[in-house]
């Protein structure tokens, strides 16, 4: 999974699509789910870095990535290749 | 030393539903090429273009494009041997056929245009648009000129509801029943004349691009724009520039193969399958022309310093993500400056 071309995302958590013109907010913890994703992170060091740093179930974590990924892809914001990450 | 151009322009009806002028106005005092002398054209004692003396050194009223072309010819000369006038910018789209047929007249007044041709005038028209968009390769949605609105009984499985209902010249509504789609036949043409476009509705995202074409094939200028602010007349009271390559490609093409001249706003929608479809084509600058000029296109110049024969050299490119939020403004007015706008019709 790549983030688009050109997908700007500040640290505050605020992500502008320059080819549509539309801008989002996430929070926080979206903040670094996406910067990692952005850096090209790993699913599986994504996973490892979340539920060292809170206080969640691998279940839930993978939950709320695939939640997180749907919305970005239904965003337009990701390409999601078909190999599965 | 720069030129100093006398310029008339149109369109200084800065309401909720505003003209070009007001942006267009602005565009120009900016421009860097040339120092400019404002004249407002106006047709009610309400624009508040007319009380903006910031930006327009002198107004006078013209007649409505329905008293015909002699008495505005006559009305422009008037203007004319008191201003001394370079060049006219007309703004709306209801006015525009009468200048491009005064355009010789003009011409020997020493007054310069820089409009579209009659042709591309009328084929881009949205009676037009399905040929046009035949002609041209570009897709747009399909749509029927209707003069009764008896046919819109008879329209069949052609069009199906939801549908869009547009006038001549402006507005449009949406339709979700006959009884819906008769009363807005008979709330635009009461208001803007016949025919009445039935358009199929296209669910999707809407998008603008504004541009200047020089009347050889040539983008001078082109800016797309996505509004994040809608009225409820479908205006944009605020956007954003965007980066669409897709969307400046079609320009380029449809500048291209209209060897359109003079600026334009295209309207396009995106449907979900990713087709960009040409909802309509306004055959002059936009109400929202000034964020062109924000982003580094001051299409209001560069248009100019074509009329005036200028070599203009076309932008590549412009600021993303620059937005523009338009307000409503109170302007405390004199009422002798309104009864001298409305008794003598110059201000």
């Amino acid at each position: 999974m790549k983030i688009n071309k050109n997908i700007a995302v500040s640290e505050t958590g605020f992500v502008f699509n320059p080819a549509s013109g539309e801008a989002f907010t996430v929070n926080s913890s979206g903040t670094e789910l996406l910067n990692l994703i952005i850096k090209g992170v790993s699913y599986q060091k994504i996973s490892n870095i979340f539920l060292e740093k809170y206080d969640t179930s691998q279940t839930t974590f993978d939950q709320d990535y695939h939640d997180f990924v749907d919305m970005l892809n239904q965003y337009n914001l990701v390409t999601i290749s078909k190999e599965k990450e | 030393m720069k030129a100093k151009y006398t310029i008339a322009l149109s369109g200084l009806n800065a309401i909720d539903n505003p003209g070009p002028g007001v942006a267009v106005a602005r565009g120009l005092k900016e421009a860097k090429s040339f120092d400019v002398r404002l004249i407002g054209l106006t047709y009610e004692s309400l624009e508040p273009g007319i009380y903006m003396h910031d930006l327009f050194d002198k107004v006078y009223h013209i007649p409505y494009p329905t008293a015909g072309t002699e008495v505005l010819k006559a009305r422009i000369q008037y203007i004319n041997q008191k201003e001394n006038l370079d060049l006219i910018i007309p703004n709306f789209d209801a006015e525009l056929y009468s200048f491009m047929k005064l355009e010789d007249d003009l011409s020997s007044m020493n007054i310069k245009t820089f409009l579209p041709t009659f042709d591309q005038f009328e084929e881009r028209h949205k009676v037009n648009l399905p040929d046009f968009g035949e002609k041209y390769a570009i897709d747009v949605p399909k749509s029927k000129a209707i003069f009764d609105s008896s046919e819109l009984y008879k329209l069949g499985m052609e069009y199906t509801f939801p549908m869009v209902i547009k006038g001549k010249f402006y507005d449009a509504y949406i339709a979700f029943n006959i009884e819906q789609a008769e009363n807005y036949f008979n709330k635009l043409s009461g208001k803007w004349g016949l025919p009445i476009v039935i358009q199929e509705f296209v669910r999707g995202d809407e998008y603008n691009v504004t541009g200047l074409g020089d009347g050889d094939g040539n983008t001078i200028a082109a800016v797309p724009m996505r509004k994040q602010y809608i009225t409820d007349k479908g205006k944009a009271w605020g956007g954003i520039s965007i980066a669409n390559e897709e969307m400046i490609e079609l320009t380029k093409h449809f500048i291209k193969e209209t060897k359109w001249r003079g600026g334009f706003e295209l309207e396009l929608m995106k449907a979900q399958d990713g087709t960009y479809y040409l909802i309509e084509i306004n055959p002059r600058m936009p109400a929202w022309i000034y964020l062109a000029v924000g982003v580094g296109q001051n299409i209001p110049e560069a248009l100019v310093n074509l009329a005036f024969g200028k070599e203009v050299k076309p932008y590549t490119n412009f600021d993303v993500g620059k937005m523009f939020v338009r307000y409503a403004y109170d302007m405390i007015v004199n009422i002798d400056e309104f009864e001298q706008i409305s008794s003598k019709g110059e201000l």
